[in-house]
């Protein structure tokens, strides 16, 4: 397995200070790289789709959906247009629902042109299993009918469950299956980093989760 | 959250936040073109009514069905007792089936209560006689949730048949545990046994001048009063009724502009409710309906969609 | 005829231990040859229990309980003489119907089955039934009540109490005004009931009627008897009419010492009883007639019922619970553990006056010498958890299952045959 750098750069004075890593975890991406990766990404989206006609970001919360409209704003600052941006939760079609507890859905909100006929970006932190993006087409098939969907992820750490692939990613990040990724966010979390980590046995409890 | 819900004692006030949290994004599914999710699928539920109640069963029918679930209505009218069959022997032959989720309906009391004790399955009551009716108070906070934009220190106004309603022993208790001030109005008769003590412990308060209520009432919930109870003595006539605790054109003067006006339905118009208040700008009572879908989905959902809710 | 018996060291009434002899089945003045010895130490000797208010259900439901299984439930707890209630199917309403069960009595062999007699036809209050041939017939009925019902019509009430006086009778009354507690009325009305949603009747329902029969008893100066006591209302009424000397005697039910209407909170049908479970109040002025003698005796009203009859909603399901077997453990819990009474007292209430209430010769003496050697033995000090499995009546609608009682029936004898030992039936 190859190991990225050990050095962890310094956080620099104009992102929020980020807590110390937890012994055992070591930082794979901190804010410059989830900048320059999202950067990069929505290059290839404008790239690939000739441009911002028809394109919608749908983020899987709650990460997802922060990256979508991360993503949303650097095409804006590129194209100068905006992409209609929502956010689509797949709480109710996990196929793990029996499996935990029972957790509440999360918003789903379609920007107001819907999806019908689009090129539907589905964006999330980390692709794993590939059982939630399962899920996100399953939700999306119930609210419209794109013309394209394609996906777009900060991390892939392997491990494919499913003949699912993404079209756009941050880093390939490879993993063992009892390690635990972690994706932290400004705004959910405070600041920006991905940090990964070997994992307490509570992470296998849930190893379709990214974080 | 417990396993059953069988009276508003079940919900602490966190669930109540997550179910109204859920039934919010229901509400959504209502208007979309595909009103199906699959969070229930291969589960059943039963509706097992020993009473008659096209709109209860209507509205738990839809939500399990909109929820992916194999609904079944199961239609036991008549006591049990004058077919020789024992509730307990009516209910195990339902349970046998292979049933997730009972949702029952019955003329009597703690019925709900009781056939949670017999079954491994998920027990909702759908009514128990004049004891709870816990879905339809959800319903009727939501509805006023989003009315009002929370309950807290609001002053909720419930009138009419205290004593046989249901509706209102699951509201007066939910809506008292949300924040909300309530007092409950009715004639002397209509008052339940004992409901001097049961106010002061509780907190709410009790009122039989319906005049001096309305004025500080940020809502009116207003409950259905049957005709047959004038034969035992507990109004002397409809007229006088009307006069005395129902919701009049003239009353409507007393309230806000657009105070939400709620009723657990079906109306007696004329008796408990006129026209004009039943039509009125502020009536809540087609929000109820549709939000008694979106809530009753979130019940479904919460108790029977994760681990430890199969049967 | 019955094995002659030396019975040794027991505390006859709760005095000094003292020997009892029996030969022939009388009490005798000293040890028969040939006895076999029974060791009371530390027991109680108690006259034969009796118990004024019975439902044994034959004729007509014998799924729940029939005058065997009930004398067996009977002798377990100490009794000796039971009044079986008039309601079972058809109705004892006929000298025949009422020597029927005084016949099942005999052939069950283990107490003496007194059958009660309906007051009216049908216990339909409209019509008195053959009560002076109920008397004169071999069953010699003298308590007539249309128990599970109220005689309500004070005019059927008023004849009734006159018309017994010529043979000695009384009128046992189930006091309950219909038009107080309407017919869906299930528990006790008050705030309890309020938040339960069960239709309920107050006590009132109950002290509205006990103060016109006390009337009607003074009027006609009939003797009365009121079954089941529940309220502090009643009990004032009764207090107040034995101070007029109005001929009035009551009882209360062992339940209606002990239990209180919040344990229908659960809706358990198991606590659904007529009379109802009351508040607290009720309870303690109950403990209090009692131990004073305004209410005169206990009687169970033990009520059997099949479990498809109780296993419904709490509003559908029959009204009643056991009550034979554990009776004198809770009288003895309530009344004797607590000081309020000693054990003369208690063969007072479940023996002696009983006894005489009923008119039932040879049952309810003193453990005098001459005197038919009906006899239970009580051992004050053992603590019992009340197991509804280990009953011996057909039904399980037993409200103390679980409930740890102090005192407990060892032996009972009927005419000086044993019919239990060491708690258990010969």
């Amino acid at each position: 397995m190859a190991h990225p750098p050990a050095d962890v750069p310094d956080p620099s004075a104009e992102v929020p200070e980020v807590p110390e890593a937890p012994e055992g975890s070591r930082t794979v991406l901190d804010a410059h790289d989830i900048a320059r990766a999202l950067t990069r990404i929505s290059h290839e989206l404008l790239e690939r789709n000739k441009g911002s006609e028809d394109l919608v970001l749908l983020g899987i919360p709650t990460r997802g959906t922060h990256l979508a409209t991360r993503l949303a704003e650097r095409i804006a600052r590129v194209e100068g247009t905006d992409v209609p941006t929502g956010t689509l939760d797949v709480t109710m079609y996990r196929d793990d629902l029996r499996r935990q507890p029972t957790r509440g859905p999360q918003h789903t909100a379609l920007p107001p042109g819907g999806i019908d006929g689009k090129t539907v970006v589905l964006v999330d932190d980390v692709l794993y299993s590939g059982r939630t993006v399962r899920a996100a087409l399953d939700a999306m098939n119930d609210l419209g009918r794109p013309a394209t969907v394609r996906l777009a992820v900060l991390v892939d750490r392997g491990h494919r469950e499913l003949p699912i692939r993404a079209d756009h990613v941050g880093k390939n990040l490879p993993s063992a299956r009892s390690e635990r990724v972690m994706v932290r966010l400004e705004e959910s979390d405070g600041y920006d980093v991905v940090r990964i980590a070997p994992s307490p046995g509570d992470a296998l409890l849930h190893p379709g989760e990214g974080s | 959250m417990n396993k059953h819900l069988l009276s508003v004692d079940d919900v602490t006030p966190d669930d109540v936040a997550t179910l109204f949290a859920t039934a919010v994004e229901m509400h959504d599914v209502q208007h979309r073109s595909v009103k199906k999710l699959p969070a229930l699928r291969g589960r059943t539920v039963v509706n097992l009514f020993f009473e008659d109640s096209t709109r209860t069963r209507s509205s738990f029918e839809i939500a399990g069905k909109w929820l992916s679930a194999d609904v079944i209505n199961v239609s036991a009218k008549g006591s049990s007792v004058s077919k020789g069959e024992s509730l307990r022997d009516t209910v195990l032959t339902v349970a046998a089936m292979g049933v997730d989720g009972l949702v029952i309906r019955h003329m009597a009391s703690g019925a709900a209560q009781q056939v949670s004790q017999w079954t491994d399955a998920v027990v909702v009551n759908a009514g128990d006689g004049t004891h709870e009716h816990p879905t339809q108070a959800l319903l009727d906070a939501y509805t006023l949730t989003r009315r009002l934009g929370g309950l807290e220190g609001r002053h909720v106004a419930i009138v009419g048949d205290l004593t046989h309603s249901r509706v209102f022993r699951s509201n007066v208790a939910l809506l008292t545990k949300l924040g909300a001030r309530v007092t409950v109005v009715a004639p002397p008769t209509l008052m339940p046994a004992g409901v001097t003590a049961w106010s002061e412990a509780a907190g709410f308060a009790t009122s039989y001048d319906l005049d001096a209520v309305l004025p500080t009432a940020d809502a009116v919930m207003m409950l259905r009063v049957q005709r047959e109870r004038m034969s035992g003595g507990f109004f002397p006539t409809a007229r006088e009724y009307t006069v005395g605790y129902g919701l009049t054109r003239d009353r409507l003067g007393l309230l806000r502009e657009g105070t939400p006006i709620l009723h657990p339905g079906p109306m007696n118009r004329g008796l408990e409710i006129a026209a004009d208040a039943a039509d009125a700008a502020g009536s809540a009572v087609l929000d109820q309906v549709s939000a008694g879908v979106a809530v009753r989905m979130s019940v479904l959902y919460h108790l029977l969609a994760g681990e430890g809710s199969v049967a | 005829m019955s094995e002659p018996l030396v019975i040794t060291g027991a505390s006859v009434l709760g005095g000094e231990p003292r020997d009892l002899y029996v030969a022939d089945g009388v009490l005798v003045d000293a040890a028969p040859a040939g006895a076999r010895t029974i060791d009371a130490e530390g027991l109680v000797a108690l006259p034969g229990l009796v118990d004024l208010h019975t439902h044994l259900r034959e004729p007509g439901r014998e799924d729940a309980e029939t005058v065997l299984t009930g004398s067996r439930a009977a002798a377990v707890g100490g009794f000796t003489a039971v009044l079986a209630m008039a309601n079972t199917s058809p109705v004892t309403d006929t000298a025949e119907a009422a020597e029927r069960v005084l016949d099942l009595g005999r052939a069950a062999g283990l107490v003496d089955v007194q059958p009660v007699g309906a007051v009216t036809r049908g216990l339909e209050g409209h019509e008195l039934a053959e009560l002076g041939l109920m008397a004169r017939s071999r069953a010699r009925v003298r308590v007539f009540s249309d128990d599970g019902r109220c005689v309500h019509d004070p005019r059927v009430m008023r004849r009734a109490l006159e018309y017994v006086r010529a043979f000695g009778g009384v009128v046992s009354q189930h006091s309950q005004d219909p038009d107080l507690a309407g017919p869906s009325a299930c528990c006790h009305e008050g705030e309890l009931s309020g938040r339960l949603g069960l239709p309920g009747w107050p006590g009132i329902a109950e002290e509205t009627i006990v103060a016109r029969d006390v009337m009607l008893a003074r009027h006609t100066r009939s003797r009365l008897h009121v079954a089941h006591v529940s309220t502090a209302g009643s009990v004032e009424v009764l207090r107040w009419a034995k101070a007029q000397g109005i001929d009035v005697t009551a009882e209360v039910t062992p339940h209606h010492l002990l239990l209180t209407t919040d344990l229908v909170a659960g809706y358990d049908p198991v606590y659904k009883v007529n009379p109802p479970l009351r508040p607290d109040e009720d309870v303690h002025a109950l403990r209090e007639a009692l131990a004073d003698g305004t209410v005169d005796a206990v009687a169970t009203d033990h009520a059997p019922h099949a479990r498809h009859d109780k296993e419904h909603a709490f509003g559908d399901a029959a009204f009643g619970m056991l009550g034979l077997e554990t009776a004198l453990s809770v009288v003895s819990e309530v009344m004797v553990t607590s000081g309020a009474m000693g054990w003369a007292d208690v063969a007072r209430v479940m023996s002696q006056t009983p006894a005489r209430i009923a008119g039932l010769e040879g049952h309810g003496g003193s453990l005098a010498v001459g005197s038919p050697a009906h006899l239970a033995l009580v051992d004050p000090a053992a603590a019992v958890t009340v197991d509804r499995d280990a009953s011996v009546s057909l039904s399980r609608n037993n409200p103390w299952h679980g409930r740890r009682l102090t005192g407990a029936v060892v032996a009972t004898f009927l005419g000086g045959r044993p019919t239990v030992l060491d708690g258990a039936l010969v």
